[in-house]
């Protein structure tokens, strides 16, 4: 399947802060969404959820329109794994991640059987089934954002998108994230995520759209697009790209450079 | 997230697991206790029930009440205790059946508003119905409007409040109405609607107006119970409370969050209508037919959440009955404690202030 943005305009009331936006994801791919902070990562994002109206540009699945689509199909089109947050309520895991069979229930409809199983099987596929009976407010950041990626599966979705996946979680527990993305795009699934971390699309053999301020959007692989003039031009730091080899694979990963100091350190408006 | 790599990990993934592999696995995971809570609190109704019937200034011997009850149930004329049988099929019947009925209303209406807006600490009158209804009556009042007057003025103006408030954060949001924003026009009318009231007092006749006023605005059954009003409630019920019933599963995924939900598939903004409209119409037919009877849509729900966990599906019933159980043992209190009335509105904040406390020092640790 193929998801497309064509000359997708994003903003607030009648403030546009992304203009001209286009790209498409097919199944398996990982499009990575870069940029400094305030350049519209999170209001394009919200856009193609259906959260904004787009002031401009399409957003096609297979060819339709999504605005042709009920918001409960759109949820069997398009996944959704927010930051992790804590809900008021003390749901337990299980009952977060049926939530995500809402698209399949009926106006009146509570989940049934099938539903628990889809839930369990999908907890079971990213390996922590054994929070199933837990308290989801009471686990950690990191169990938290795997409860919220098997609910956005339980949604069986053809493509999901991740607001910074990797945020507020330890080292060990950013990698084991990003493996489990690895690996469900690896299993057909089209993500578009966003981070903070030009290294994460590395590691996970991304498509990156870079974007920088002025609507400059730069598009391609990781290796193409994550470059030291793009991340300056971007981030506005200076950045070493360097090729690292591992056993039998190179990974390229960034490096600040901190020699030269920078007189007004460029901490960007949020 | 620790993926079953540390020791402690091993055991429970195992044990889960193997009980994944059985079919019917995660419906007979319930809580067991959250099975007998309903029927539990059912019984726990009936009982009440009997307790309120014999509950009151007019003692009737058990014997009588088993002759009177019956005589009515089987329909056949009862040549004994005339005066007994009015207390207990005029006076006392509707006026539990009123209470059981109310506190349904306000504890459903309750809930649904905490899950709506995501905050436990929210009440069914934080859009402003309640102190709308109290306009409405002081109006009718001032006017020596017949009770069926205070009734209509006070529903109207307690569904009006609700109304400009949403219409106000529409208008703010432009035509996006956060419920930040609404939750504040909430506070705004309400606060507004309460000085009318208060106007209305202070213009009120010292010796007629101002005490059916006040009487009024702390609620009560005394004046409301008949059957006739038990079946304008019971028509509500089923015309507001049943949708809310029947959606009551959906408000969990609204409690993510607006966006959250929108992502799941639901349609927030229908969703958001029907819970608003439902539970404005619970509320302001509850106060309108009692009076302001506060506290008891704040608490039941958290009474249900420690019960029965935070399952919409199962705390909307629990905080329900939940709610009649206490609004009926509380009106036991009002009509027999003092040989006036005592009114209801001022025995739940009496009663619900402490209870809320305690829920506060024992619920702390799954809410924050």
């Amino acid at each position: 399947m193929k998801l497309e943005i064509n000359n997708a305009v994003c903003g607030y009331g009648s403030k546009t802060i992304v203009n001209d936006f286009s790209t498409t994801v097919s199944s398996g791919e990982i499009l990575c969404l870069l940029g400094p902070n305030g350049v519209g990562k999170t209001t394009l994002f919200k856009s193609i959820l259906g959260f904004l109206r787009l002031q401009g540009g399409t957003i096609l699945v297979d060819g339709q329109n999504v605005k042709t689509l009920s918001k409960q199909a759109f949820a069997k089109v398009l996944g959704y794994v927010p930051q992790a947050h804590v809900p008021p309520f003390p749901f337990t895991v299980r009952d977060v991640v049926v939530m995500g069979r809402t698209a399949y229930l009926g106006a009146f409809g509570a989940p049934g059987r099938h539903d628990f199983e889809v839930a369990e099987s999908c907890l079971d596929s990213l390996g922590v089934l054994f929070l199933a009976d837990r308290v989801y407010t009471e686990l950690s950041g990191g169990e938290r954002q795997m409860v919220l990626i098997a609910r956005a599966l339980t949604q069986k979705p053809s493509f999901i998108m991740m607001d910074e996946p990797t945020s507020n979680l330890d080292f060990g527990n950013q990698v084991r994230v990003l493996r489990h993305i690895t690996k469900l795009a690896q299993n057909g699934l089209g993500i578009i995520m966003t981070t903070h971390f030009p290294d994460h699309a590395f590691q996970c053999h991304c498509k990156v759209a870079l974007m920088q301020r002025d609507d400059i959007f730069i598009f391609g692989s990781a290796e193409e697009v994550i470059t030291e003039k793009n991340l300056h031009d971007a981030y506005g730091i200076e950045v070493k790209v360097m090729d690292n080899h591992i056993k039998n694979y190179s990974i390229r990963s960034c490096l600040p450079v901190f020699e030269e100091i920078d007189p007004c350190p460029g901490i960007s408006a949020t | 997230m620790q993926q079953g790599k540390g020791p402690e990990e091993t055991e429970p993934i195992k044990q889960t697991t193997n009980k994944y592999g059985k079919p019917d696995h995660s419906l007979k995971n319930k809580e067991p206790r959250e099975r007998y809570i309903l029927p539990g609190l059912a019984v726990l109704l009936i009982l009440t029930v009997l307790i309120s019937l014999a509950v009151g200034r007019y003692g009737i011997p058990l014997h009588q009440m088993w002759d009177i009850l019956h005589s009515w149930i089987t329909g056949k004329e009862n040549p004994n205790n005339y005066e007994a049988e009015v207390v207990i099929l005029i006076i006392r019947i509707p006026r539990i059946l009123l209470a059981i009925l109310v506190g349904a209303a306000l504890s459903a209406s309750g809930a649904a508003y905490q899950g709506l807006f995501k905050n436990p600490m929210v009440s069914p009158d934080l859009l402003g119905v309640s102190a709308g209804a109290g306009v409405g009556a002081s109006i009718a009042i001032l006017l020596s409007s017949s009770y069926l007057g205070i009734q209509l003025m006070a529903f109207a103006f307690g569904l009006g409040a609700v109304f400009l408030v949403i219409s106000l954060s529409t208008a703010i949001g432009r035509g996006n109405s956060s419920l930040l924003i609404m939750v504040l026009a909430g506070t705004v009318i309400s606060a507004l609607f309460a000085s009318f009231t208060s106007l209305a007092k202070y213009l009120a006749d010292a010796d007629s107006k101002l005490p059916e006023l006040t009487f009024w605005l702390m609620g009560s059954f005394a004046k409301s119970g008949s059957y006739k009003n038990v079946i304008v409630l019971l028509i509500i019920m089923l015309a507001a409370g049943l949708p809310l019933f029947l959606i009551r599963w959906k408000i969990n995924v609204l409690s993510f969050g607006e966006e959250e939900a929108q992502a799941m598939g639901v349609n927030t903004k229908r969703l958001r209508i029907i819970i608003i409209l439902c539970s404005t119409i619970l509320t302001a037919s509850s106060v309108a037919l009692c009076g302001m009877i506060s506290w008891v849509g704040l608490i039941m729900p958290h009474i249900a959440r420690l019960l029965v966990g935070p399952n919409y599906r199962s705390l909307l019933p629990t905080a329900m009955l939940g709610g009649s159980v206490f609004m009926l043992a509380v009106d036991n209190i009002a009509r027999s404690l003092i040989a006036g009335e005592i009114p209801i509105g001022v025995l739940t904040s009496m009663i619900g202030a402490p209870i809320f406390i305690y829920l506060l020092f024992k619920g702390r640790a799954s809410w924050v």
